[in-house]
């Protein structure tokens, strides 16, 4: 295991988050207030409550998962895109590393970075409305899963993409639906009984729904089901960059 | 010497058909400078790319200091750095960042003073912490080669370590690529300056449509430069070197034309003494010409018949 290079590029790319670490850390600071001020306060004033918690706390964990999928997707996308693009790969496919490195390395950054937007969104909202966890273990663990697979899928969507509209495409038109879908503001038992049968086919609920099992104890779907969603889901992206660096796809000619 | 490189029957397709290496065998001794000639597409840039890791050869085996580079890559690609042809750098990035992550990319612990030491030994000090995209073409180059250097290399590839750089920053290279092998680096540059080869290689490559024509020292090939020729015109036909004459080498050209073969470089060429003796024979010239083979010609003729 070359756990200098693991570190090495850890830390190089952890040092391009901290060169713009105001700006990371005021974007989701201001988007979350607006959320606030817009569902807690706009909606909420009229939903009052889902299923006995207040809407404002209701919506932090669906708030928290939306960054977080969001940020790790692009994060980890830009960051395996941006050296395929400038040509700076060839380092990479020349140095002793092995695949397992070189994931290690951008997906944890990417992961660490939206972790933090988790954490700071959550800082944040415990400014607008009175939260308490039930699982904090619980919590902090589909949080760190969720920041890691979607990391991981950003890194197959940056390694897929030959061009920026490509890199746009998938958080575009795939998963800031999924999110949005996936009871992200809402709980899916408030939904038609035929949207609750499709939303099932939704992988992000599972997500969302766990995590919110893990604040309030209250779920959609049942926390081992969600549990296991999310398992799988890593697995799936492992599996696929595993082959990646295997086939050399898109990477070595 | 044992070779540090062992490249056997190395080929490679590109997926848009393109044959860019056609079996190339080519082993490189420890300690050595080889200059690869060849023009444009013939396949150099290829080469280098798939011993480095970053194209995958359709078929061949590659060894460096006794590592496959597939099936034991680790500790071939640890021993290689690479300056590649084309600049590749990120631009918002300082100069000593970058360089510091290439040696933390092969496993090699912090060390600041040989960075340091690099950095100022290619005149980059000074820019450590500029980021990239302030400056200049010549010093990104640079850049490229401290990177590459940061891991202490044993075998490096240079592809074109001086398209673009000006004359004293050329010599300066230069010396740099003596310094390394004065340190037991084994170098492979590619050149289009034949000039650069004659000035610090120790064995000449050329390289044509995937195929390697011709490697040789660079000395013998020097010694065939060395070579000159001088075509003695004369006034009336021959049809045999005269017997008075027979010690020299001579052939004969048109019926006319008497041609001697000399090393320009020896210590006696023998000018005098068959000019001389002509002059006994009683022959007389009409016209006299040298010429010398260069190494850019004996580069182009090899090009040109491989052509044909
Ligand atoms: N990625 C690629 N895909 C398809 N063909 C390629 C690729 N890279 C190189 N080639 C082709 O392979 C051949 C060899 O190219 P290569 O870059 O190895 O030449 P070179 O000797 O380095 O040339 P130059 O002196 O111009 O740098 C060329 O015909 C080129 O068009
Ligand atoms: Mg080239």
């Amino acid at each position: 295991m070359n756990l200098t290079a693991i570190s090495a590029i850890y830390r190089y790319e952890m040092a391009r988050f901290f060169r713009t670490l105001l700006q990371s850390f005021l974007s989701p600071v201001i988007s979350t207030s607006l959320y606030f001020v817009v569902f807690g306060a706009a909606i909420g004033s009229r939903i009052d409550q889902v299923e006995g918690v207040s809407y404002g706390a209701f919506i932090v964990p669906g708030l928290v998962m939306l960054s977080v999928i969001t940020q790790a997707i692009s994060n980890a996308s830009f960051g395996i895109y941006f050296p395929k693009f400038i040509g700076t790969t060839y380092e990479l496919l020349s140095a002793p590393v092995s695949f397992l490195e070189i994931v290690t390395g951008y997906v944890g950054a990417a992961a660490t970075k939206s972790l933090f937007i988790g954490v700071v969104i959550l800082a944040t909202s415990t400014l607008f409305v009175d939260m308490s966890v039930a699982h904090p273990l619980a919590m902090v663990a589909f949080l760190l899963l969720t920041c890691l697979s979607f990391a991981l899928m950003g890194f197959i969507i940056g390694i897929w993409a030959k061009n920026f509209e490509q890199l746009q495409l998938v958080p575009l038109l795939i998963v800031t639906p999924l999110i949005f879908l996936g009871g992200s503001f809402y709980s899916v038992s408030m939904l038609p009984p035929i949207w609750q049968t499709i939303a099932l086919f939704n992988p992000v609920l599972y997500l969302i729904s766990g995590f919110r099992w893990a604040f309030f104890g209250l779920a959609d779907v049942p926390v081992g089901v969600s549990l296991m969603a999310i398992a799988l889901f890593t697995g799936l992206c492992m599996a696929v960059i595993w082959w990646i660096f295997r086939t050399g796809w898109r990477l070595r000619v | 010497m044992s070779a540090i490189l062992s490249i056997k029957d190395l080929k490679k397709s590109y997926a848009s058909g393109q044959i860019a290496l056609n079996g190339v065998s080519l082993d490189i001794e420890r300690g050595e400078i080889l200059a690869l000639l060849g023009p444009n597409g013939a396949g150099k840039t290829t080469l280098i790319s798939t011993v480095c890791g970053i194209v995958n050869p359709t078929s061949g085996s590659v060894t460096v200091d006794g590592h496959d580079i597939k099936a034991d890559y680790r500790a071939a690609r640890s021993l290689i750095g690479l300056v590649p042809q084309e600049v590749a750098l990120e631009p918002f990035e300082k100069v000593r960042n970058t360089v510091r992550l290439s040696r933390g990319l092969f496993g090699r612990p912090r060390n600041d003073a040989l960075i340091e030491r690099i950095l100022r030994r290619l005149s980059l000090w000074d820019k450590r912490d500029s980021r990239i995209n302030e400056l200049s073409g010549g010093m990104k180059r640079r850049v490229l080669i401290a990177k590459a250097l940061s891991h202490e290399p044993r075998v490096l590839f240079l592809d074109e370590p001086t398209a673009g750089v000006d004359v004293e920053l050329r010599k300066d290279m230069w010396d740099i690529v003596r310094e390394l092998k004065a340190e037991g680096v084994t170098i492979i540059l590619t050149t289009h300056y034949i000039e650069e080869a004659e000035a610090i290689a120790d064995r000449v490559g050329v390289i044509a449509r995937g195929e390697i024509l011709l490697v040789e020292d660079k000395a013998s090939l020097m010694t065939r430069m060395g070579k000159k020729q001088i075509d003695l015109q004369l006034a009336d036909p021959l049809d045999s070197v005269p017997e008075a004459l027979a010690g020299y080498d001579l052939a004969i050209r048109d019926g006319h034309t008497l041609v001697y073969t000399y090393d320009a470089r020896g210590p006696r060429t023998g000018l005098t003494r068959l000019l001389n003796d002509l002059a006994a024979a009683e022959l007389r010239l009409k016209d006299v010409q040298t010429r010398q083979s260069s190494l850019e010609e004996i580069f182009v003729d090899l090009v040109r018949e491989d052509a044909q």
